[in-house]
């Protein structure tokens, strides 16, 4: 829990990361419900786009520091910025300041904007207190832990105790669910025979679980998860952890032919 | 040692189908990074003194002319000589002159990458001297002639009918494929080497300035033999090796084994102090300590001095996914895995190096074992910082990236353009849920479908129903 006690209706900017946006619209409607039910106040700031990631991974600190700050911009009058993706967040809440270390003046809204950023599920149990959700899945699902989410914010029990209250679904721990999946931004495609080896020991572990479902907080490792499991032929349905705790996977999951 | 970087990306591929090699990677999970893992919940202290090891090192680090100056009095006090050498082909002639000296013909070899760094075996070889790996990992890579693969364990990439094959053509015995039996026969060869030798050659996993002790950290006792029995004793060693006190160095040897191996504490753990004095009943007649710079002093006050913490552990290479799917040699040079892949440019260069801080996930398992805390995601993408600076990013990634920058500068036109791409893509799948190729495929679509969109963007959908709000 946070220190400062949390507003009766805080104000939450909903980050819209860029894959999301494009590739899985119902993880965005899955965080505002979640957020909302939680008591939230929930907008989508439309000048928002990416948080400069790419650019940061791939050496282009001037790029990143330019969308750093249009995103500062775009966010910073809310009580906080909530996205749902670990690696995202992480960014603007380790990264941003330390973009702008001999920039005084934005350094500060780095930092302020850093520190009332959160990973979605990590805000909805750690801040807002939510200990359960009111959602139904039938199915045996694993969980994969992306990186950034658990690494750099500390995402791990908090997706599984609010999993653990979905009516009917039951939760199998793989071997190495802290292990990288091998997507890593663009290592997927610069590198891809790696990238691909380490999807199979991966999605090799998901299945010693017998799980039916695939859980995940990053969409990316998710699409690239799927994507192999999808040309391997896999029946395993792949869904961001937000669309089963706001009951929205009941439509095609990741890859999945339209039902 | 050659220099194979510039060809990561063939020979990683080349890895991931080598069977014997996938086998042998496949083994070292248990191997080190459960007995990592059980080590460290068994010791209640071990977080703080990953802390209290990081702020030793940054302390020697600072001080670094102080802590070298009072090490070299204290060698120099107790018989010994320090040798500086600025880099691999000065501390490959100071080795020679000294072995030149000694009248050396065989020289035995106790673990060392430094002597790697150094060039050292083939140096040694090429003057007519016999070089003789006493490590059992180094002596079977030596037979196999290939370089290590793996800093604390150099044969890792072996399995165990390689290794008998190795030895049944080079000792001219029976073949044996039972371990100890194996392990025997090679002691047995290497014990009059050690008796022969003129020279031994040694690493130093520390170096105590308050006492001058160089200190070697082993589980074989080889490093011991080769340093007690020959005429001569050479330690070779990083300048940043160093440090203060005989009470910081226990420090490490609590974090060291267990690190590394998963040990409480390894076999053997030597200290070496000057040559045999009078009344010693063993030791060298003469010690030698040389210190190579090689790019170091260039790292200290940099942004990456935190790399010169480095203890040589092993660890982030055991825990990271990527050295466990391509071994160490992809990398091409002395160092392997995360923290070969900083060092490697930092003191070979920036040419021929790109691959290697880029071929990383920034996943942070490296970081979140390293006993030093050496933040090695952000020293990789540190270097590919610099490499973007000094135009090394390849042009078409370099064009995406500047694409990427203008498009998402402009909210507008960002939003136009995914509206217009998630349509694309979506009408393409046709309702299949996924693609199976995609047009400029930037290498997505090799190994994986593409999980098609559904065709309308997040934001548009929500404006739609919620307005601007």
């Amino acid at each position: 829990m946070t220190d400062t006690p949390v507003k009766p209706r805080p104000r939450v900017g909903l980050f819209a990361t860029c894959l999301m946006n494009a590739m899985r619209p119902s993880i965005g409607f899955a965080s505002a419900k979640l957020l909302e039910d939680a008591g939230c106040h929930v907008s989508v700031p439309a000048a928002q786009t990416c948080c400069g990631q790419p650019g940061l991974n791939s050496g282009d600190e001037d790029g990143a520091r330019a969308l750093a700050k249009q995103l500062i911009e775009a966010f910073e009058d809310f009580d906080y910025v909530v996205g749902p993706s670990g690696s995202c967040m992480a960014t603007i809440r380790h990264d941003y300041p330390g973009l702008f270390a001999d920039m005084a003046d934005w350094r500060k809204r780095a930092e302020a904007l850093a520190a009332k950023s959160y990973e979605l599920l990590s805000f909805l149990t750690d801040v807002m207190g939510v200990t359960e959700v009111d959602a139904e899945y039938h199915g045996t699902i694993t969980y994969h832990d992306s990186c950034s989410g658990l690494r750099s914010l500390g995402v791990k029990g908090q997706p599984r105790q609010l999993l653990g209250s979905v009516k009917g679904l039951t939760i199998k721990e793989m071997e190495d669910t802290d292990v990288c999946c091998g997507f890593g931004g663009t290592f997927c495609v610069k590198y891809p025979e790696i990238s691909e080896k380490m999807a199979d020991d991966k999605l090799r572990n998901a299945a010693e679980t017998g799980a039916d479902t695939l859980l995940g907080g990053d969409l990316g490792c998710l699409l690239h998860l799927a994507g192999r499991l999808r040309r391997k032929g896999s029946p395993v349905r792949v869904y961001h952890t937000a669309e089963v705790l706001a009951g929205l996977a009941d439509g095609p999951s990741l890859g999945e032919e339209n039902r | 040692m050659e220099f194979r970087s510039p060809e990561f990306k063939t020979r990683a591929v080349h890895a991931l189908h080598d069977a014997n090699l996938q086998k042998a990677l496949s083994n070292t999970k248990a191997g080190f990074v459960v007995k990592r893992a059980q080590a460290a919940e068994a010791m209640p202290e071990f977080e703080a003194l990953r802390d209290t090891a990081a702020e030793i090192k940054n302390h020697v680090l600072n001080n670094l002319d102080h802590y070298l100056e009072k090490y070299e009095a204290a060698v120099t006090a107790a018989g010994g000589h320090v040798h500086y050498a600025t880099d691999a082909e000065d501390a490959r002639r100071i080795i020679l002159g000294i072995c030149k000296k000694a009248g050396a013909r065989r020289i035995t070899k106790g673990k060392s990458m430094v002597s790697e760094e150094m060039g050292l075996n083939e140096a040694l070889i090429a003057d007519g001297y016999e070089v003789v790996e006493t490590d059992l990992g180094e002596y079977i890579i030596q037979l196999a002639d290939e370089p290590p693969s793996h800093i604390i364990a150099p044969a890792i990439h072996k399995t165990k009918d390689q290794v008998a094959d190795l030895f049944a053509a080079a000792h001219h015995k029976p073949r044996k494929t039972d371990r100890a039996e194996l392990v025997a026969e090679a002691r047995e060869v290497l014990r009059e080497k050690y008796f022969t030798a003129e020279v031994g050659i040694t690493g130093g996993n520390f170096l105590v300035a308050e006492t001058g002790s160089s200190v070697i950290v082993t589980n074989e006792g080889n490093g011991d033999l080769t340093q007690t029995l020959a005429k001569v004793h050479i330690v070779t060693s990083g300048i940043e090796r160093v440090i203060p006190t005989l009470d910081d160095l226990s420090v490490f040897l609590r974090i060291l084994a267990r690190s590394a191996t998963g040990q409480e504490t390894e076999s053997y753990t030597t200290f070496s102090t000057g040559p045999r004095r009078e009344g010693d009943v063993d030791g060298p007649e003469e010690y030698h300590v040389v210190l190579l710079d090689n790019g170091r002093s260039k790292m200290l006050g940099s942004r990456f001095q935190d790399m010169l913490r480095c203890i040589r552990c092993g660890a982030c290479m055991n825990h990271c996914p990527v050295y466990g799917s391509i071994g160490g040699h992809a990398y091409g040079w002395v160092y392997p895995g995360p923290m070969g892949s900083v060092l490697t440019p930092l003191i070979k260069g920036m040419d021929g190096t790109y691959d290697l801080p880029n071929a990383c996930t920034l996943n942070g398992r490296c970081k979140s074992v390293c006993p030093v805390r050496i933040p090695l995601p952000d020293l990789l993408r540190e270097i590919r910082h610099n490499q973007f600076r000094k135009d090394m990013t390849p042009k078409r990634q370099k064009q995406a990236l500047k694409l990427w920058r203008y498009v998402a500068e402009r909210p507008k036109l960002y939003h136009f353009a995914e509206r217009i791409g998630v349509r694309i893509l979506a009408s393409m799948a046709g309702g299949k849920g996924k693609l199976r190729s995609l047009p400029f495929d930037p290498g997505w679509t090799g190994a994986r479908d593409l999980p098609a969109p559904t065709g309308r963007t997040f934001l548009e959908l929500w404006q739609a129903k919620r307005g601007d709000q």
